[in-house]
């Protein structure tokens, strides 16, 4: 055991990730907006030949906003709650410090190499596994890297007892290292070309038909529990209570909404899969087990909640604080939301409609959004020791990506329920009311809201990131770390 | 007991793994055997057909139509015989999709011609007034990759054991008789098309993306 004197912190690496939370965000958050207005203005669809087609473009979308925003915002969360609740510094190590170096330029490297190649054609086709193999051996390296960095540092740690954080990113980096190590199983075709000269970038997938899709989504389903919850839990239980200066309500809940979660949400994957051709036990099963869910998932949201008991005034002064609060409220709605459409009858008129887009983005944008956003917002002072720069930039950005928030949910959950109904109605001679036209046509307007509600989030984006830029470069200096509430400067 | 596995990490970390591993062990793993058996009658895709595949791929055709056909009146109505698990016993990956902005394509073989898909990939607000799809015509002057199709067969064939080079299956033989053989099926396709320089380059044993992908769709019935 070392002195318990304050440990200096390593934030180089925070930074880093900062940085790049920020630039694909941009990047991705951007490429969604334009293929929001494509589907209300299909013109804009051949602006640039066969790279600006929906196609090719929603791959780059779904990958720069899951793997580069949000892994980024993980990453740099990681690096600085890590150090934090295990009582250690990075710059005690070496041999840590050099693996989170390479952590981070091999990750940087990959999601570079992911944009040009997604936009050239090569992928797989598996949602969020588009990229082709080498990348995906890329993406195994630095993920081991992060492993090692994580039970690194978790070796060093000074604190007994791991805090419940530390359990969210622990689950994170097994769950998706088994989920994408199979659903990734794949053999370059160019060792089986014989004399052809065949790319060396092609494989072809293990699995088979209805075996491939069940490895799909059970990775799938499982890459947004173990990308887009579990380390958002694990943020939200450091920053919240961090930020309020409250205590988390309740120890037992945390356990039980932990180990509840851990449990059941692998078996959700079915739910991708009903009235398909996978057995019918499965898609129950996925069907049950999705509203099971309900529980640990509303179990942890509630734990926050009453975290802020008797602290409720906070929401009116922090503008940080409120973003937490929403976050937490959005995932509330998006994890009763899904259960809802994993009911098998719900689920055969939501499914392959614009709901599912709905209610996937009120999560990402919502809860994921939002909670790395506050979390960032957080560590600015921290890792910069400079107060916020604008708590009215961050007022104003608050409430204009919540009205995107909503126009973008609504807008869809209309669209895909008037979708759904209009593909399964009947005239009085029993023929099919509506050609499949006619039900893309209706959608133009919901279509159109559903751009200008992405817009208004992109641009708070833009707010967001132009305020963190300020408040590294000229907030005013600190002298001291704040303990709780962060500075803002009005 | 959370008390004492939150003070040992390594313990932990297994007792997490064994339960988050456990409902993919017991959903996944019984089941792999016996799944995707071929129906009868279900062939292994042409090196013409599995590049036009490969065109479908890379063009994302599978984010915006599902190959699916579930199992309501409304879909069999729309689309045809609702889809049977060995039907897909050689698509790798499989192309189910999760979102139909357009419409089903897993029967589209049955009620669409080589002339509409030519019309409707150059320009598809011509064929169908209203439609939110993109244009393709990149797909008439890009080359179909036939080599790497050929890679991609012969891969099934060898590792998986896709019956191709068997009685009364598909016949791959050496990429020089696959060459030729795709080619003479590009020939079929052409013979029905109207672009001009889509002609010519079949003639000139070329083979366009455009040909090869109507390649593909015409096969799936």
């Amino acid at each position: 055991m070392q002195s318990n004197a304050q440990l200096e912190y390593d934030y180089s690496i925070v930074k880093a990730f900062t940085f790049t939370t920020i630039l694909f965000g941009i990047i991705g958050m951007l490429v969604g907006v334009i293929l929001a207005f494509q589907l209300a203005f299909p013109e804009l669809s051949n602006l640039a030949g066969e790279y600006g087609t929906f196609g090719r473009l929603r791959p780059l979308h779904t990958n720069g906003v899951a793997f580069g925003f949000t892994l980024s915002g993980i990453f740099a969360t990681w690096y600085y709650v890590g150090q934090r609740v295990l009582k250690m510094s990075l710059k005690e190590s070496k041999f840590l410090m050099t693996v989170a170096k390479l952590h981070f330029a091999l990750y940087f490297l990959t999601i570079l190499l992911a944009v040009v190649t997604l936009l050239m054609g090569f992928t797989t086709s598996k949602e969020y596994a588009e990229l082709e193999w080498p990348l995906d051996l890329l993406v195994v390296v630095w993920w081991v890297l992060w492993g090692v960095s994580m039970f690194g540092m978790i070796g060093m740690r000074r604190e007994r007892t791991i805090y419940v954080s530390v359990w969210y990113y622990m689950s994170s980096f097994l769950a998706v290292a088994m989920l994408y190590l199979f659903n990734n199983m794949e053999v370059p075709t160019f060792l089986w070309a014989g004399d052809a000269p065949s790319s060396m970038m092609h494989s072809v997938s293990m699995w088979a038909g209805t075996n491939d899709a069940l490895v799909q989504w059970w990775y799938g389903h499982n890459a947004v529990a173990f990308v887009f919850t579990t380390p958002i839990i694990g943020m939200i239980y450091y920053f919240l209570p961090k930020e309020s200066g409250q205590n988390v309500f309740s120890y037992k809940l945390s356990v039980l909404a932990f180990w509840g979660l851990m449990f059941v949400y692998l078996w959700a994957g079915g739910h991708h899969l009903i009235y398909s051709t996978v057995p019918d036990w499965m898609q129950t099963m996925g069907s049950a087990m999705s509203v099971v869910l309900i529980l640990p998932s509303w179990g942890s949201a509630i734990n926050m909640l009453l975290t802020m008991k008797g602290e409720w005034q906070q929401l009116q002064t922090s503008p940080l604080i409120k973003f937490m609060i929403m976050a937490s409220t959005f995932y509330m709605l998006s994890t009763i939301e899904g259960p809802i459409q994993a009911i098998k009858s719900v689920n055969a008129i939501a499914h392959f409609t614009d709901w599912i887009p709905g209610h996937v983005h009120d999560g990402v944008l919502g809860w994921v959004g939002f909670m790395t956003m506050a979390a960032l917002f957080h560590m600015a002072p921290r890792i910069f020791k400079r107060e916020i720069y604008s708590k009215s930039l961050m007022e104003t950005q608050f409430w204009l990506q919540t009205v995107g928030i909503v126009l973008y949910f609504t807008s869809m959950w209309i669209a895909g329920i008037t979708q759904g109904m209009m593909w399964r109605a009947y005239d009085e001679y029993g023929s099919l009311l509506y050609s499949f036209i006619d039900t893309v046509t209706v959608l133009q307007p919901y279509y159109t809201i559903r751009a200008v509600g992405g817009l208004f989030y992109l641009v708070g984006f833009f707010i967001f990131a132009y305020n963190i830029y300020k408040t590294a470069t000229a907030g005013r200096v600190l002298d001291r770390e704040p303990a709780n509430a962060s500075p803002m400067a009005s | 007991m959370f008390h004492w596995l939150e003070q040992r990490p390594f313990f932990f970390a297994v007792a997490l793994f064994l339960t988050v591993a456990f409902a993919g062990f017991i959903e996944i793993v019984p089941d792999f055997a016996k799944a995707s058996q071929p129906v009868v009658g279900t062939k292994p895709y042409t090196v013409l057909e599995l590049a036009g595949r490969q065109v479908y791929i890379k063009d994302s055709c599978n984010a915006c139509h599902s190959q699916l056909i579930r199992p309501f009146k409304s879909e069999t109505d729309r689309y045809g015989m609702y889809s049977l698990s060995g039907e897909y016993a050689y698509d790798r990956p499989f192309l189910w999709g999760s979102k139909r902005t357009g419409p089903d394509l897993h029967r589209v073989g049955n009620y669409r011609t080589t002339d509409w898909h030519e019309n409707h990939m150059m320009s598809p607000s011509d064929v169908v007034p209203g439609t939110v799809m993109p244009a393709y015509p990149h797909q008439f002057t890009n080359m179909a990759d036939l080599a790497t199709a050929y890679a991609n067969a012969n891969t099934q064939k060898e590792l998986f054991g896709v019956p191709y080079d068997t009685e009364g299956m598909v016949k791959l033989g050496s990429w020089a008789d696959a060459e030729a053989q795709a080619k003479e099926d590009a020939k079929l396709i052409a013979a029905d098309m109207k672009n001009q320089s889509v002609k010519d380059a079949v003639a000139k044993g070329q083979v366009p993306e455009i040909v090869a992908l109507i390649a593909y769709l015409n096969s799936l019935k």
